[in-house]
């Protein structure tokens, strides 16, 4: 097992210089100037322009400018924002709890309705409620979410005034992140109402990130489950007296459940880049608006780092996916 | 033990949040997140108001609710005879913010003072420097190296500022956000520990209120300054909830999640005031939206094709689309509320037929031009491309093809420079200060072309008008000179001034004595909340 | 439960029975047939549509539709912010989309097909280098992708859809591959090899055929995926530009209006989630149809 984990690291390792290479590149062929655009209604002198050129490196060599990027990153030094002249690494880590503390909760949402439907849709294969369920998950997977996020808005915020409109928690609370995390922090602090606010606060656009995950959830544990009702093994349990229940349970469901965790692995890409979206509507202070804020201000050296920082992450949770299946299923590591 | 510590720090916390139940409490909805605190080298609206306004003050200030220059950390001020001269005298008893990171010794000197010019002016400055990639945007954008000959100290109350040659507006660059005073005292000790960056992220200042704390793109939180020289505010607490998008705001706002917030979309105006606990206050903003000619363009180059096309172009349909009840037809480059604005000027008729006659006049048949579209949305033009799109359509009825371009917003600003530019193009500018100064020569002197003159146009007679304006002092004969100039614009018409756009502010009733400031900034000094 | 064929009529019962599969699924059936009228109305627009969806009545601005009071009569669902008729941009909106889904489809096909073969043919280096350059591109989510992209490019239309079909190629690269490596071992490819087949007619015309069905399902899954991540771009401001009537562009365009006017808000976003549901259903269908697995049960 250990052979085979370092091996598949060792893979990555032309991926992630290829990440690196990709991210750096983009940025530098991204339109406009990172230096104009740090500047104001009244622009910079031509001198200024040039001494800040220099200054942020611009006028290197572009390998140059690549290795030594690579090198400070290599140093755990993403650069500065251009914007705010903060370390990119500080703002990663203030916002990314919010970000993984909604997807977080959206693949909870997703995966305790998702399952259990899934389970009983393939139970009651071709019954009322099957159909239903996979007419609601199809609807749910073909769902522009930022559109599900508005009219959600409208409807349990603006109408019914039963949710807030944005924000993480009442500005009432005033708790210093401890983990960053807002449900675990507001535990800690033992502030009962605090915790109740935020996970007001989270529900809107928990439902609108987990939405697509749970339509996927939904379908795969059902057709998994079918697969596996219909093996041999199971008929025989069947034959054999076994009672429906225990047949599902101890059978059955165990076995559908190895390809649902997989997928539900996958989802971790989808998952950040719905974020994107759901944070922009409901301006959640994580990376996702973050990384779109900078695109358009322009942030380059946010914009190349966020990336790179994003899709090592996509990649390590991947990496740990395929790990736990191997782990799972021996199979797999043979070959 | 460490998470012990913070643990304990935070109950105490809570216990103190719940000790001070009764705090009074604004909440603000601001449209983005500041840069950092540092109000000398930021360049945005959001920046300022999250420091400028709140935990520094001026040697001199904008009185609220108008562009005059009142006293405030300088008790009074003499200028020479020849105008190069300004001698501030410090109030006295200014007491600096105490805060965890900063105990103060003394109270505000003539070393701050000298300070927190020389950080922007001197290069060889230490602080000149001290954030990778920082630029002096408004102390170089509003010409002070070149105005300023030297600062010196007269005693520890006294500041005496020379300049090179007089200039009518300095006094009101003087009280722009960038010229905040900062704590000299707090600048050495950063110095000392290496820690410069922290300048900009733990601001000392002397203002209303001090700073708490700041949770990156989500909410910053202000205190009351007991030692405020002016006396404690009435609130205690003054919160910045950060809100980017204007409708979020707007349902913010009427959820009651916070008190006020600016920049309301025009859509959701109408609601916002149907609300019965809400007001909402207006203001016409101090600044243009227009859309410069290229005058040395062919046929833009003949006044008359100018102005034909101008008068083309059905402006009411496009304040009542596109700004929505939020803007006011532009017939001169400065608004109504500014000074020298003159009212005898006439208003821009919309007249196809007429338009079409003098294009046929002029020699122009055909004509196929860009029309170029701002990308982004600005006070002064909140969507550029549906004012393109009317135009389009204007121009097509006098058989004017106009293909709207448009590129990412610095690229925008850059090929919109160029003398050889293609066709008219949008644009914008929101007042610094307040004088007619910082609309005319920035925007139309020969100077600047290459730089804000988006219409290349240099005109001798404008130039001689606004040039001798700058330099005196005497606001009567200024009031003539502008008159003189707005006139020659309007015969001339190197731009289209398209409108300028009404600012609100709504608010929940119980927020008390807020009074707009026409420069677009937002201050809650004096503000109440009734209970 | 298959019928047996004579090999004459091989191909005709082939798809005949294909047929007979995929008109039991009813979800795919409503799906074909949402689909076939959006084709029409997409086809048929300027014929159809009440008004050219750019022409502005300035006397009839954010009109609500047709069952509100207020709504005037010539505009069945209402009219924009300025005074273009909702139908008729819609009906157009069905254009952008389903060329958007087509266009990128078909691109990324070609793009996906062409390297899939060629790493699961020459396998070796050529293999390496192409997977790595997959795993790459699958490292990023896709939507922070092609916003990247697009924001390279420039926002349009056209380069959301370049950015868009660079983002979903690499599934059908990797699918194309593994189908490759099966066929590769095949018996009859061998036999096709002796036979003196050259390297590009066994690829294009043996061993592709053979992995046919898989990529149908890929390519129907890819057009929904391509017609949301359009309309994600064009609402972040990314993708098409005003005026052109797309229908995120329309949605984000529109979005000051939510409270004051929700039509020009919900008709968009219902239009995108019909479409991709129609089209969801087929690809649910076509899989039944052409999994073999499934065919059994």
């Amino acid at each position: 097992m250990l052979n085979y984990v370092l091996r598949r690291i060792a893979l990555l390792v032309p991926t992630i210089i290829g990440i690196s290479i990709c991210a750096f590149a983009f940025v530098r062929v991204l339109p406009g100037d990172p230096i104009l655009a740090m500047a104001g209604q009244h622009g910079v002198t031509p001198e200024r322009y040039e001494i800040l050129r220099e200054q942020f490196g611009y006028n290197l060599p572009i390998w140059q400018q690549y290795f030594n990027y690579l090198w400070s990153v290599m140093q755990g030094d993403f650069g500065i924002s251009l914007a705010t002249k903060r370390p990119v690494i500080n703002e990663f880590m203030a916002l990314f709890p919010a970000t993984m503390e909604l997807a977080f909760v959206a693949l909870i949402f997703a995966v305790v309705i998702g399952i259990p439907a899934g389970i009983f849709a393939a139970i009651k294969r071709g019954s009322w409620f099957d159909q239903i369920t996979m007419g609601v998950a199809l609807t749910g997977y073909s769902m522009p979410i930022f559109w599900w996020g508005l009219l959600l808005i409208i409807f349990f915020s603006g109408y019914l005034g039963w949710t807030p409109v944005s924000g993480r928690i009442a500005l009432t609370f005033f708790l210093k992140p401890i983990t960053g995390f807002m449900l675990i922090d507001t535990l800690l602090y033992g502030n009962w109402a605090a915790f109740v606010s935020a996970l007001r606060h989270l529900i809107l656009p928990a439902i609108v990130l987990g939405t697509i995950p749970l339509a996927v959830i939904a379908r795969q544990t059902r057709s998994a489950m079918l697969e596996v009702l219909g093996e041999d093994y199971v008929r025989t349990a069947r034959a054999k007296g076994m009672s429906p229940n225990r047949v599902v349970n101890v059978h059955a469901l165990r076995n559908a459940l190895i390809p649902v965790v997989t997928t539900i692995g996958l989802q971790v890409g989808l998952l950040l880049g719905g974020a994107i979206l759901t944070e922009t509507i409901f301006t959640w202070p994580g990376i996702g608006k973050w990384m779109i804020d900078s695109i358009s201000k322009r942030d380059y050296v946010v914009v190349q780092s966020g990336l790179l920082i994003i899709a090592l992450i996509v990649m390590s949770v991947n990496l740990i996916v395929d790990l736990l299946y191997a782990l799972i299923n021996p199979r797999i590591r043979v070959q | 033990m460490k998470l012990m510590k913070t643990l304990m720090a935070a109950t105490a916390m809570v216990a103190l949040a719940a000790g001070a139940a009764q705090a009074k409490q604004l909440v603000y909805c601001s449209e983005a997140s500041p840069a950092h605190f540092d109000p000398g080298p930021v360049t945005g609206g959001n920046d300022f108001d999250a420091s400028a306004h709140t935990i520094f003050e001026r040697l001199v200030e904008f009185a609220p609710g108008s562009t005059e220059v009142i006293p405030a950390l300088a008790e009074s001020w003499d200028v020479s005879a020849d105008g190069k001269e300004y001698t501030f005298h410090l109030r006295p008893g200014v007491k600096w913010h105490t805060q965890p990171y900063f105990t103060p010794t003394r109270d505000l000197n003539a070393d701050d003072v000298i300070f927190s010019f020389e950080r922007q002016w001197k290069e060889d400055n230490v602080w000149h420097n001290y954030l990778e990639g920082m630029t002096w945007d408004y102390f170089q954008g509003m010409e002070m190296p070149k105005y300023i000959a030297s600062i010196d100290k007269v005693d520890d109350l006294t500041v005496k500022l020379t300049l090179t040659e007089p200039n009518a507006p300095m006094l009101a660059n003087l009280a722009m956000q960038f010229a905040s005073i900062v704590s000299k005292e707090y600048a050495d000790q950063l110095e000392a520990s290496g820690d410069l960056a922290a300048f900009s992220t733990q601001p000392v200042g002397t203002g209303p209120f001090q700073f708490v704390d700041y949770q990156l793109d989500t909410v910053i939180r202000y205190s009351a300054f007991p030692d405020y020289w002016d006396g404690k505010q009435p609130i205690d607490d003054l919160i910045f909830a950060i809100t980017t998008d204007a409708s979020v705001r707007a349902q913010r706002l009427l959820a009651g999640e916070c008190d006020i917030m600016p920049y309301p979309a025009p859509a959701d105006l109408e609601a916002l005031k149907a609300d019965e606990d809400l007001t909402v206050q207006e203001q016409e903003g101090l600044n243009i939206g227009y859309i410069s000619y290229n005058t040395t363009e062919a046929p833009f180059d003949n006044p008359e094709v100018r102005k034909a096309l101008t008068m083309a172009i059905d402006k009411a349909a496009i304040i009542e689309a596109v700004y929505q009840g939020a803007g006011q037809d532009a017939k001169n480059l400065i608004p109504p509320t500014m000074w020298s604005y003159d009212d005898a000027i006439a208003a821009d008729v919309y007249d196809p037929e007429a338009a079409k006659a003098a294009l046929e006049a002029a020699g122009v048949t055909n004509l196929t031009t860009d029309l170029w579209a701002i990308p982004v949305s600005r006070p002064y033009n909140p969507n550029g491309q549906r004012v393109a799109e009317l135009i389009q359509a204007d121009w097509a009825k006098v058989g004017v093809t106009a293909n709207i371009v448009t590129y990412e917003w610095t690229e925008y600003r850059e090929r919109g420079k160029q003398a050889d530019r293609k066709g008219p193009f949008m644009i914008g500018w929101t007042g610094d200060n307040g004088d007619p100064d910082n609309f005319f020569a920035t925007l139309f002197s020969c100077s600047a072309i290459g730089v804000s003159n988006y219409s290349s146009w240099c005109n001798d007679d404008f130039e001689a008008a606004i040039s001798a304006a700058k330099t005196s002092s005497d606001p009567a004969e200024r009031t003539a000179l502008y008159t003189k100039a707005q006139e020659i614009f309007k015969a001339e018409e190197p731009a289209i001034t398209l409108a300028h756009s009404r600012v609100f502010m709504p608010m929940k009733k119980t927020v008390l004595n807020y009074v707009m400031s026409p420069l677009g900034s937002h201050s809650f000094k004096g503000v109440d909340v009734q209970e | 439960m298959a019928t047996t064929n004579t090999s004459a009529s091989a191909p005709a019962s082939g798809l005949r029975e294909f047929w007979f599969y995929f008109s039991v699924n009813r979800g795919a059936v409503i799906g074909l047939t949402v689909f076939a009228i959006l084709v029409f109305v997409a086809i048929f627009a300027p014929w159809i549509a009440p008004f050219p969806p750019d022409e502005q009545f300035r006397d009839a601005l954010l009109k609500p539709p047709i069952w509100d009071a207020a709504a005037d009569p010539r505009f069945i669902l209402g009219t924009d912010p300025v005074g273009r008729d909702m139908l008729s941009r819609l009906i157009h909106g069905a254009r952008y989309s389903l060329f958007i889904g087509f266009f990128v489809v078909v691109g990324a096909l070609i793009v996906g097909v062409v390297l899939g073969v060629l790493a699961g043919y020459f396998r070796g280096w050529v293999d390496v280098l192409i997977m790595r350059i997959m795993d790459i591109i699958l490292a990023f989510p896709p939507l922070l992708l092609a916003l990247v992209l697009v924001a390279i490019l420039g926002p349009g239309l056209f380069n959301a859809m370049i950015a868009i079909a660079l983002v979903l190629q690499p599934h059908f690269a990797r699918l194309v591959r593994a189908a490759v490596m099966a066929e590769k071992s095949r018996e009859y490819v061998a036999a096709a090899k002796l036979s003196g087949a050259g390297h590009f007619r066994l690829m294009m015309v043996t061993i592709l055929p053979n992995c046919l069905g898989p990529l149908i399902v890929q390519a129907t899954l890819s057009f929904s995926n391509a017609i949301l991540e359009a309309a994600a771009l064009g609402f972040l401001g990314m993708g098409a530009q005003p005026p052109t009537p797309e229908w995120g562009t329309m949605l984000a365009s529109a979005r000051e209006f939510i409270l004051k006017a929700p039509w020009v808000v919900t008709f968009p976003g219902l239009a995108i989630l019909i479409t991709v549901l129609a089209i969801n259903l087929i690809g649910d269908g076509l899989r039944d149809a052409l999994d073999p697995k499934l065919k059994r049960s």
